[in-house]
């Protein structure tokens, strides 16, 4: 990862992008409009190569070209070849897989089914009480303050917890889970290296759960992958690990993202932070189009067979990135894309993806941005940034802010 | 009114239970059906019409009557 390219600036966005430039980074959306006009397949030879879709449309039909397009790699920076050994020797120890979100068709839908339960409207709504808990206990600890950071001691302290609440796993290691998903999605995605060594540990971590509730089953998700059955047969260790894998590192950088970013907006945004405030009824749609305009997400696919789209063509091993922040700034889906409109009507964005790989999350995640934002707006009074500059932003697949210093007066 | 979502296309991102559910139901993979065979109830026509609006599958529509 020491090649030129990497570190030089862009300077045609089109055939030369950089989805980890730090401008680009922090606003990316006059980068996706100018394309969506002049190149709506744009091209980069950096991190290892990739196609980006800016278009609506064309993410609709992208999602739905499957198994052309498959699910094999959703990060698209590849391992250096000596690198590729270790995941080879990882993948005969553990199997390399993490189904459902990197299988394709027939396997998927057995796996997608799996997990789905876990976030039926029915069982997300009995996570709200411990959710609204968290969120009051974690405003106790600097509400007298007067200032806090929004993304590190609040939203990065949600996500965690709820999800090791509902896999039944420790929410006092919150902390590590942090470190972990960091070591992969984040700081991992342009170091392979790192995101092996992360992935090791969560395994491990796993494995021993899936050792200990062999012997001791309950009635929490990890009990219940083990009992469960994919086409009439239990799942092995390698399985469920990589289950339990899927579903702790898809929930927590993910929509502590979101909270932040919608936090941050708020913060410099009085006029919508004064709306919400004399309006909380807007929360679920103020939710929707924070997920819209900030969304996080850009998922990774794999080209198996040339494939022509968009006016390119795409060969076998490239890989795509399914931009649906892009997608959803697109002029011709959503009018007034560049606005944030608390009260917006229609809107079909895809910040959870669409197709067959749709976030299964996606109940869990909007419950948790409800919640916190209820809960803060509810007794955090007027807020506003510090330091503008100090607001730090991470990049790439997964895209939030980091850091977020608020000062408040009492609500 | 009368109302239908395609279970070809739904992928159970449930907006429309979340905005509707007096119009509709979903199952524990997050599928939905229209409740009351699509008639939507007098008085719920906005209702029907916002989750069709916000379906990000195209998968909910109004059925044309003859």
């Amino acid at each position: 990862m020491t090649d030129a390219p990497e570190t030089c600036p862009v300077h045609d966005w089109a055939s030369d992008y950089d989805i980890f430039d730090p401008d680009y980074v922090r606003d990316p959306a006059p980068v996706w409009d100018e394309l969506r006009e002049r190149c709506p397949m744009a091209h980069t030879e950096r991190w290892g190569g990739s196609w980006m879709p800016t278009r609506y449309e064309d993410l609709q039909q992208l999602v739905k070209m499957v198994p052309t397009l498959s699910s094999r790699s959703a990060v698209v920076v590849p391992p250096s070849p000596e690198l590729r050994e270790v995941l080879v020797a990882e993948a005969k120890k553990y199997g390399s897989e993490n189904p459902p979100i990197t299988a394709d068709p027939p396997e998927h839908q057995p796996f997608r089914r799996l997990i789905l339960p876990f976030f039926s409207p029915r069982a997300v709504e009995s996570h709200i009480p411990y959710t609204q808990d968290l969120c009051n206990s974690l405003i106790d600890g600097f509400i007298e303050k007067g200032q806090a950071d929004a993304a590190a001691d609040y939203a990065q302290q949600i996500t965690p917890r709820v999800i090791a609440h509902v896999l039944g796993i420790d929410p006092a290691r919150a902390d590590d889970f942090v470190d972990w998903v960091r070591g992969i999605l984040e700081l991992g995605q342009t170091r392979p290296e790192m995101r092996i060594k992360y992935r090791g540990i969560i395994r491990d971590f796993f494995q021993e759960m899936v050792t200990e509730r062999r012997k001791n089953p309950g009635d929490d998700a990890i009990s219940t992958l083990i009992e469960a059955e994919v086409e009439g047969e239990k799942l092995d260790d390698y399985k469920v690990v990589g289950v339990c894998f899927l579903l702790l590192v898809a929930g927590i950088d993910t929509t502590w993202s979101s909270i932040s970013a919608s936090l941050l907006h708020f913060a410099t945004h009085p006029e919508d932070q004064a709306r919400l405030r004399a309006e909380p009824e807007l929360l679920q749609p103020a939710v929707e189009e924070m997920l819209r305009f900030y969304s996080p997400v850009t998922m990774g696919r794999k080209v198996m067979e040339p494939v022509e789209f968009g006016g390119v063509e795409m060969k076998p091993g490239d890989k795509v990135l399914l931009n649906f922040p892009g997608a959803n700034r697109d002029p011709a889906a959503f009018e007034k894309p560049d606005e944030v409109q608390l009260d917006r009507k229609r809107n079909r964005h895809m910040a959870f993806g669409l197709g067959i790989h749709r976030c299964a999350g996606s109940n869990l995640a909007r419950m948790e941005m409800q919640v916190a934002l209820r809960t803060w707006f509810e007794r955090i009074g007027p807020f506003e940034l510090t330091d503008p500059d100090a607001v730090t932003w991470a990049g790439g697949q997964v895209r939030g802010p980091r850091t977020v210093p608020v000062r408040f007066s009492a609500a | 009114m009368r109302i239908k979502v395609d279970p070809d296309l739904c992928e159970g991102h449930n907006r429309c239970f979340a905005l509707a559910p007096d119009l509709f139901e979903v199952d524990d993979y997050g599928l939905s059906q229209a409740l009351n065979e699509g008639v939507v109830p007098p008085g719920l026509e906005e209702k029907a019409r916002l989750a069709i609006d916000n379906c990000p599958e195209f998968a909910i529509s109004v059925v044309e009557e003859d």
